[in-house]
């Protein structure tokens, strides 16, 4: 019987309200079932991390979350309901190769501002904090398409955190970076963990995972192989699947 | 019998002691021609960033139906524009036919799929690149379209430039809704046809000659706006 993070989750963290759920989702594409019946809690505060080999679904179960892909079957609820609109609002993600609109660093954050209905002195204000925030200030003018790696980065993570969204989902956010600016990265998750934003990453990186994650869900072959606190799932997998990720083996057999 | 090189030089002469007519008649194409092209940027690059950019039942279509009509013969244009504005069409009674907003709109019907089935390739590449990233941010149609637009400008600069050099060297429709008629729709087009068929080849290849400068210059100055515009963005 497969477990749920509801059923491994810290007490402090299980006490808090579910943000988001996924019941029973799957998603198939070419005639193959890439996400096969994966149900999962998101809690209101938490640090959930989603990890697994290349092509268990984990980049994919990120966008099925955050409605950027429609299920197969199954769904999504958003505080016990479907999503709308606001639920949108409240959600923003930033992606493995961060996505820059052909504009200043300026410009892509005043067009995530005014997309949140804030405009004029209030706007410049938002958008100096966010620049300040992420470093970037001595660059505002800059196009955003010529930055480093690690400074588009934080100028995608900055646009992200703009509109104070509720959740925050990270697809590999630091996969391509040096050790500076993924610290860098993940102080301004932190720092966004802190003012109660809701954390949902995907990562490779074992430390990063125990240095950035509450609670793992561990994905092979599009199913939850494994959930629980991130010791226990990294140090004493239960799955062999995980087990054999975090050994560094292959693990190649299809079914859990 | 006349030679090549006295027809020419004659021709410069008359560019030389540019005369009130030919102001005239330069003026009105440039207008026919400009106000054409605004109005299928108008029409043509919302509707060209609608089809990139979203997914709807007879896009497929709509995208056949584009890419065909950018080939529509000027003629069948004029014939049509004719028909619906003489004074028995359904347009007859604003009598616009022999105007220059006769000219203004067959160019338009012309010029409009050009713009749209080019705008639409090149939003629907951008597109590809800020789907997610506009999904995730909840933005509705009308900002996808607006941003989208906005970020492609320095190529649809380009497509705009497509559609003013059909427009301006066009003479078929223009003819046929504007008549030639001298002071009120004669255009540099319509004149060359006139003052070749009359043997007056001198002006006609002075108009010729003024003809292809327009088209240069606005290409030049056009390519040059861009090329700066991308250095300074780096887009």
């Amino acid at each position: 019987m497969r477990d749920t993070v509801m059923d491994m989750i810290p007490a402090q963290v299980a006490t808090s309200a579910a943000l988001l759920e996924a019941r029973n989702l799957s998603f198939e594409a070419g005639g193959k079932r890439l996400i096969d019946g994966v149900s999962l809690t998101i809690r209101e505060g938490s640090r959930t991390l989603i990890m697994g080999a290349n092509g268990a679904g984990k980049s994919l179960i990120l966008r099925l979350l955050h409605g950027l892909l429609p299920p197969s079957a199954g769904q999504v609820l958003w505080r016990g309901a479907t999503p709308d609109h606001t639920a949108r609002r409240a959600q923003s993600m930033v992606f493995q190769r961060p996505v820059m609109l052909r504009r200043s660093v300026l410009a892509n954050l005043n067009f995530a501002l005014s997309m949140h209905g804030i405009r004029g002195a209030q706007r410049a204000t938002e958008a100096g904090r966010a620049l300040d925030m992420a470093g970037l200030t001595d660059l505002a003018r800059h196009p955003a398409r010529v930055l480093s790696g690690g400074e588009q980065q934080r100028l995608a993570l900055a646009r992200a955190l703009i509109g104070q969204p509720h959740l925050l989902f990270l697809d590999e956010p630091t996969s391509s970076l040096d050790p500076a600016s993924t610290q860098m990265i993940e102080s301004l998750i932190d720092a966004a963990h802190a003012r109660g934003v809701t954390i949902v990453m995907v990562t490779h990186d074992m430390g990063q995972a125990r240095r950035m994650g509450d609670e793992v869900i561990f994905l092979h072959a599009g199913q939850v192989a494994e959930t629980g606190p991130i010791d226990q799932v990294l140090s004493h997998s239960r799955s062999e699947a995980a087990r054999a990720w975090t050994e560094g083996r292959l693990y190649t057999n299809s079914t859990l | 019998m006349f030679s090549f090189g006295d027809i020419m030089s004659e021709a410069f002469v008359l560019i030389l002691n540019w005369d009130r007519n030919l102001s005239e008649i330069v003026a009105l194409s440039l207008r026919v021609t400009l106000s054409a092209v605004f109005l299928s940027c108008l029409i043509g690059l919302p509707l060209g960033a609608l089809v990139g950019a979203f997914r709807f039942p007879g896009r497929g279509i709509l995208t056949v139906l584009l890419n065909a009509l950018m080939g529509l013969p000027p003629v069948v244009v004029g014939l049509f524009v004719y028909l619906m504005l003489s004074a028995s069409g359904p347009l007859g009674p604003l009598q616009l036919l022999y105007t220059p907003l006769a000219m203004i709109i067959a160019q338009t019907i012309l010029v409009t799929p050009i713009v749209a089935a080019l705008t639409k390739q090149v939003v629907e590449d951008l597109h590809g690149e800020y789907a997610e990233q506009f999904a995730s941010m909840g933005l509705r149609a009308y900002d996808r379209i607006a941003a989208l637009l906005w970020d492609a400008r320095y190529s649809l600069m380009t497509v705009a430039l497509a559609g003013f050099g059909r427009a301006v060297a066009e003479v078929g429709a223009v003819l046929i809704v504007g008549g030639n008629i001298n002071h009120v729709t004669r255009v540099m087009t319509t004149t060359i046809a006139l003052e070749t068929s009359k043997g007056n080849l001198e002006l006609a290849l002075a108009l010729g000659v003024l003809l292809l400068s327009i088209a240069v210059i606005v290409n030049a100055v056009v390519m040059a706006l861009r090329a700066s515009a991308v250095r300074a963005a780096y887009a």
